[in-house]
C-alpha cells in the first residue's frame, strides 16, 4: 500500500460506506428476483460491479433469459475496460496484484484514484486500493444484508420491493442525465424500451436498446 | 439452473472485461466512435430497465403501483435526496397503494 494523506482516507471511506449501502437494494431486489441469497452474495463478491449485478436480475426478474441478463450485464461493464486503460499507467503492476486491480476497477475506485492527481501518483494509487477494497467490503456486507433481509419479509409486492429496484436504476441514472442532450437519449431509450417489449420476444427489450446507444453515439456531437 | 448460469456468466464476462482494460493495447479503446458508445451505454440501458421494470409485465403495458413509488422517487431525486431516501419512499409509496387496493 503507497502512503496516503488523511484526505485521501476520507475520502475512500466516505465513497466505501455509501456506494456499499446500495448493495441492500441490490440483495433485496436479486432475491425479489428468484436468486438465493448464496448466488446473490456470489454475484456481489465474483461480478463486483453494481450496475451490471442490478441490470442481470433485473432482467431475469422481467422474465428474460439467462443470455439477455449476462449480454445486459456485460455491456453495462464495458465502461470497466476503459477504466483500466485509465488506471494501468498509473498503477504499473504485474502479476496477481494486476488481477486485484482489475476486479476491483469500478466507478468509484477509478474516479477517486483520479481525483487524487493533484496529491501525486502515491496518492492516485492509494485512492484507487483504499476505495476498491472499501467498497468490496462494504458492497458485500451489504449485499448480504440486503438479501437475509428480502427473504425474511416474503412478498416482495407487499414490501414495495417491485417499486424499489427501478427507482435503484432511477438513483443510478440520474447523476449521468446532466446535459440535454443525454436526457433526450434516456427519453429515447425509455420509448424503444416500451415499443420492444410490446413487439419484440418476453425478455430481449432491454439488451436491445442498446442500439439506441450506437445510433446516438455513431457520429459526433456537433 | 438459469440462476446458476447468470451467477457464472455474468461474473466471467464482467471480470474478463475489467481483466481487458489492463491487458489490450490502449489504442483498440481509443476510437473515438467506441468511447462515444461506450459512454451512452450506461444511460440508455439504465432508462431502458426503469421503463421496463416500472410500465411493463411480460410483453405487456401496464400503469400500476410501481409507477406511484418511482413518481415519488423522482419527486425525492428532484429534491437531491440521498440515495436510501428515494429507495425507501419509492417503496413505501408503491406499498401503501398496494394496501389500499
Amino acid at each position: 500500500m503507497p502512503a496516503y494523506s488523511a484526505a485521501t482516507f476520507r475520502q475512500s471511506l466516505s465513497v466505501s460506506f455509501t456506494v456499499g449501502l446500495y448493495g441492500t437494494a441490490f440483495g433485496a431486489a436479486s432475491v425479489a428476483a428468484g436468486f438465493s441469497v448464496l448466488q446473490t452474495s456470489l454475484l456481489s463478491l465474483l461480478t463486483f460491479t453494481g450496475a451490471s449485478q442490478f441490470a442481470a436480475v433485473g432482467v431475469i426478474g422481467s422474465g428474460g433469459g439467462a443470455a439477455a441478463a449476462i449480454a445486459t450485464a456485460g455491456l453495462l461493464g464495458t465502461r470497466n475496460a476503459l477504466y483500466g486503460l485509465q488506471m494501468a499507467p498509473r498503477l504499473s503492476l504485474r502479476g496477481w496484484r494486476r488481477i486485484l486491480a482489475a476486479h476491483w476497477t469500478i466507478d468509484e475506485s477509478t474516479n477517486v484514484g483520479i481525483a487524487q492527481e493533484p496529491l501525486g501518483e502515491q496518492a492516485v494509487a492509494a485512492g484507487f486500493w483504499l476505495t476498491g477494497a472499501g467498497v468490496y467490503l462494504f458492497w458485500n456486507l451489504f449485499t448480504l444484508a440486503g438479501a437475509l433481509g428480502a427473504k425474511s419479509i416474503g412478498s416482495p409486492s407487499a414490501w414495495g420491493l417491485d417499486a424499489a429496484v427501478p427507482a435503484a436504476f432511477l438513483g443510478l441514472l440520474w447523476p449521468r442525465l446532466t446535459t440535454r442532450a443525454t436526457q433526450r437519449i434516456a427519453l429515447g431509450a425509455v420509448l424503444f424500451a416500451l415499443a420492444a417489449t410490446i413487439a419484440l420476444p418476453l425478455g430481449t427489450a432491454i439488451i436491445a436498446s442498446a442500439v439506441v446507444a450506437v445510433a446516438a453515439g455513431w457520429r459526433a456531437p456537433k | 439452473m438459469t440462476f446458476w448460469v447468470v451467477v457464472v456468466g455474468t461474473s466471467l464476462v464482467c471480470f474478463l472485461t475489467k481483466v481487458a482494460g489492463y491487458v489490450i493495447p490502449a489504442k483498440w479503446l481509443r476510437h473515438e466512435r467506441v468511447q462515444r458508445i461506450n459512454a451512452l451505454m450506461p444511460i440508455v440501458l439504465l432508462s431502458a430497465l426503469v421503463a421496463v421494470q416500472t410500465l411493463t409485465e411480460k410483453t405487456r403495458l401496464v400503469l400500476d403501483h410501481r409507477l406511484g413509488g418511482v413518481a415519488v422517487a423522482v419527486i425525492a431525486l428532484l429534491l437531491r435526496a440521498p440515495f436510501p431516501v428515494v429507495v425507501l419512499s419509492a417503496a413505501a409509496t408503491s406499498a401503501l397503494i398496494v394496501h389500499w387496493h
